[in-house]
């Protein structure tokens, strides 16, 4: 048996990473990549604790988290592309149109 | 005779108002005349109808109310009208000397534009004064009384492209303002202590306690305030010479014979309450006297001939309210009456002078019209020798009366009231000759080449004609007993002041008689001295205003009352407001409240702004380091 500490320990350096990358890569996928890196993080805690307390409703969350992450990623995909097509550049620093 | 007609007694020139102010441009003139002319006639029958009936059937007071206009736990009052004799004689003057000023009008206004617009105002004007004089309560009044005063100074500043009317309307409004300001005091108080502005309910209340003095001479102070302002006295006379700006026939009617006398008629109207106080009365006494003479000084020296007109109807209004002060109120209402006809007649008489000059005011530059304009001459002429008080025309009864009253009453300063009223009439007498030799007698001073003279048409001779015929036999009505008469006219409003009233019969018939001789002979020494100055010898006027020139720069420049008030008044509250309350309060504190929020509000922009970058990872930071924060203060709280 597992100790729980482990799976939290995994899922919170997991979501560290994701934060991190989120924070400095410029690529737009990179980032992209990465949100779906803490949500599969918290995804990890959700199903730790589930299967520590026996209850289901931890894991009916992740399977949620998981529709929700896939229709973020075919809508945010598509931005991406939409947005390359008129920008040229996957840069984020370079995606300020909003500003000023 | 039914009751309901009273209401139609306002409300008929209220129509003619509202028609020919909304479609008055359109019509053509004679139309807007016509409906003017039927809109002021018709009320006049009304009150012809209701002399018939009251007098008929002895009844002495009509009234009617109509629903309750304010009604607030326990304190109401309602829209109702009362008719008394003194109301009776008011409604008369009103109507009558009021529909002949129209018709007058129909021919003095021909010429002017915005002839629609005048008689609009006019009939707003009726409308006013005849809710002032039937209302039942203080707070009807002073709707009549606010009215009157609204349509007064749209009627002065009828020529309102000519900057002096504009400012005339201006300063007639802010100085009855003032007055105004008294009667609605008087009004408060009237509540606090009667819980009711009814005429009756407070004139009862009053009856039915034996108080005098106190608050009672507060009420009556504040609303002799009212009627100075209103009345054209001192300190509040000012404004009523330059109200001459207005047309000749609006100082006919309004500054002559009806809205000026309001003040009277107040003062009449609540004797109850003011017998109640012999010191507001004594004040109107010497308010009234000292107004009588100085107007009448400083009418000695005018040029403008409506001027000199001015001055002498707030000198006679002078003498209304001594008559008031010494508690001879009908001899106040019956010198009202005779002075509105008189009045009247001088003003359009002057009004037919100057349009017969083609504009021109200036006495210095008339003369020699005698046989020019016969008419306007001789109905003229009737109002010269009526205002001086010669016998047998009106004025000479009712300033004999008011007179005759002053000196027996038991005012400890009624000698000299007396004394002071009997210059008065000297020097009335003398002005107005002196205003009837320069304009009619001796040569012409202008040149006749350019100024056609002629007759004014016959609406305008008309009215002079019936006016002149009033004020001849208008006094008739009040000769006393002591001259073989009956003094109808104090009977008459006898019920009205009857726990005023000891009519003063049984006294000394020979006193009244050596009274009326002593101003009969003081109104022809002004005749003679006014036929020696500007007749036989001209030139001496000028000779003795040179000789006491600070007395003639004085009156020449009316006691610099304007000036004083300048000074003392309207330059420190003008400070006041530019520094006070534009400078510190309005530029200071509103305006500075709000550029200060909108400066604060830029200012925190500002150094928020730097946060929204436009970088999404710089607001990713934001986000984790906060979220961070967040987790922090919760894991170390506990």
């Amino acid at each position: 048996m597992v100790p729980i500490a482990y799976y939290l320990i995994l899922a919170a350096v997991l979501f560290c990473i994701g934060i991190a990358a989120f924070l400095i890569k410029r690529n737009v996928i990179t980032i992209f990549m990465s949100i779906e890196l803490m949500l599969n993080a918290v995804n990890l805690t959700f199903v730790a604790f589930a299967h520590m307390w026996h209850q289901v409703a931890g894991q009916i969350f992740v399977f949620f988290v998981m529709v929700v992450a896939a229709a973020e990623a075919a809508v945010g995909l598509a931005i991406i592309i939409a947005l390359f097509r008129v920008r040229q550049t996957l840069n984020v620093d370079q995606i300020n149109l909003l500003k000023n | 005779m039914n009751a309901n007609l009273l209401w139609l007694i306002p409300l008929l020139p209220f129509a003619g108002f509202l028609l020919n102010g909304t479609l008055g441009r359109k019509l053509p003139r004679a139309i807007v005349a016509t409906i003017a002319l039927l809109f002021t006639a018709a009320p006049a029958l009304i009150v012809a109808d209701l002399w018939h009936f009251m007098l008929s059937t002895g009844q002495q007071i009509v009234s009617i109310t109509s629903r309750p206009w304010i009604a607030v736990s326990g304190f109401h009052v309602d829209f109702a009208f009362t008719v008394d004799h003194l109301t009776l004689i008011m409604l008369a003057i009103i109507t009558g000397v009021g529909f002949l000023i129209h018709l007058y009008s129909v021919g003095y206004m021909a010429h002017e534009e915005g002839y629609w617009r005048f008689f609009a105002y006019l009939n707003l004007f009726m409308f006013f004064m005849l809710v002032l004089v039937l209302s039942s309560s203080f707070l009807l009044l002073f709707v009549g009384w606010e009215g009157v005063g609204l349509a007064s100074y749209l009627l002065i500043g009828f020529y309102f492209t000519k900057d002096s009317a504009a400012n005339a309307g201006k300063k007639a409004f802010i100085v009855n303002r003032i007055g105004d300001f008294g009667f609605l005091l008087a009004m408060f108080l009237l509540i606090a202590h009667f819980g009711s502005l009814s005429f009756n309910d407070v004139f009862m209340k009053i009856a039915a306690t034996p108080l005098t003095g106190g608050f009672l001479t507060a009420i009556a102070l504040l609303l002799v305030l009212g009627a100075t302002g209103k009345s054209a006295q001192i300190p509040l006379y000012i404004w009523l010479p330059d109200a001459m700006e207005g047309p000749t026939p609006v100082s006919a009617l309004i500054h002559a014979a009806t809205m000026v006398t309001a003040g009277i008629y107040m003062v009449a109207r609540c004797h109850v309450l003011f017998d109640r106080s012999p010191f507001a009365l004594a004040v109107i006494a010497v308010i009234g006297a000292a107004t009588a003479l100085l107007a009448a000084t400083i009418g000695l020296v005018q040029h403008d001939i409506k001027r000199v007109l001015a001055y002498s109807t707030v000198s006679q209004l002078g003498y209304m309210f001594l008559a008031c002060g010494v508690g001879a109120y009908s001899a106040g209402i019956f010198h009202l009456m005779t002075h509105a006809f008189f009045k009247a007649l001088l003003f359009l008489a002057a009004g037919s002078v100057i349009h017969a000059m083609g504009g021109e005011q200036d006495m210095r530059v008339m003369g020699g019209l005698r046989k020019k304009i016969p008419v306007t001459f001789w109905t003229m002429s009737m109002g010269v020798f009526a205002i001086a008080g010669l016998p047998p025309l009106a004025a000479f009864f009712s300033k004999d009366e008011i007179l005759y009253n002053v000196f027996t009453s038991p005012n400890p300063l009624h000698l000299l009231l007396w004394f002071v009223g009997l210059l008065t009439a000297g020097l009335t007498s003398f002005y107005m000759f002196r205003l009837w030799f320069k304009t009619f007698f001796g040569a012409p001073r202008f040149d006749e080449h350019h100024v056609h003279v002629h007759e004014s048409p016959l609406s305008m001779t008309v009215p002079l004609g019936i006016l002149a015929v009033l004020s001849i036999i208008g006094g008739w009505v009040g000769i006393p007993a002591a001259l073989g008469g009956h003094n109808i006219f104090e009977h008459f409003l006898a019920p009205v002041f009857e726990s005023t009233a000891p009519i003063a019969e049984s006294s000394s018939t020979s006193l009244e008689l050596t009274l009326a001789v002593v101003s009969v002979f003081t109104a022809l020494l002004g005749l003679y001295i006014a036929y020696t100055f500007y007749y036989r010898k001209p030139g001496t006027a000028a000779a003795l205003a040179a000789r006491f020139k600070p007395l003639y720069g004085l009156l020449d420049h009316k006691y610099w009352v304007d000036e004083i008030y300048g000074t003392l008044i309207v330059a420190p509250l003008l400070a006041f407001s530019r520094i006070g309350l534009n400078g510190i309060a309005d530029t200071g504190i509103v305006q500075g409240t709000a550029v200060g929020l909108a400066k604060t509000t830029t200012g925190l922009g500002a150094l928020t702004r730097r946060m929204i970058s436009g970088n999404i990872r710089s607001y990713a930071g934001w986000l984790a380091l906060c979220a961070a924060a967040v987790i922090v203060i919760v894991l170390f709280k506990h």
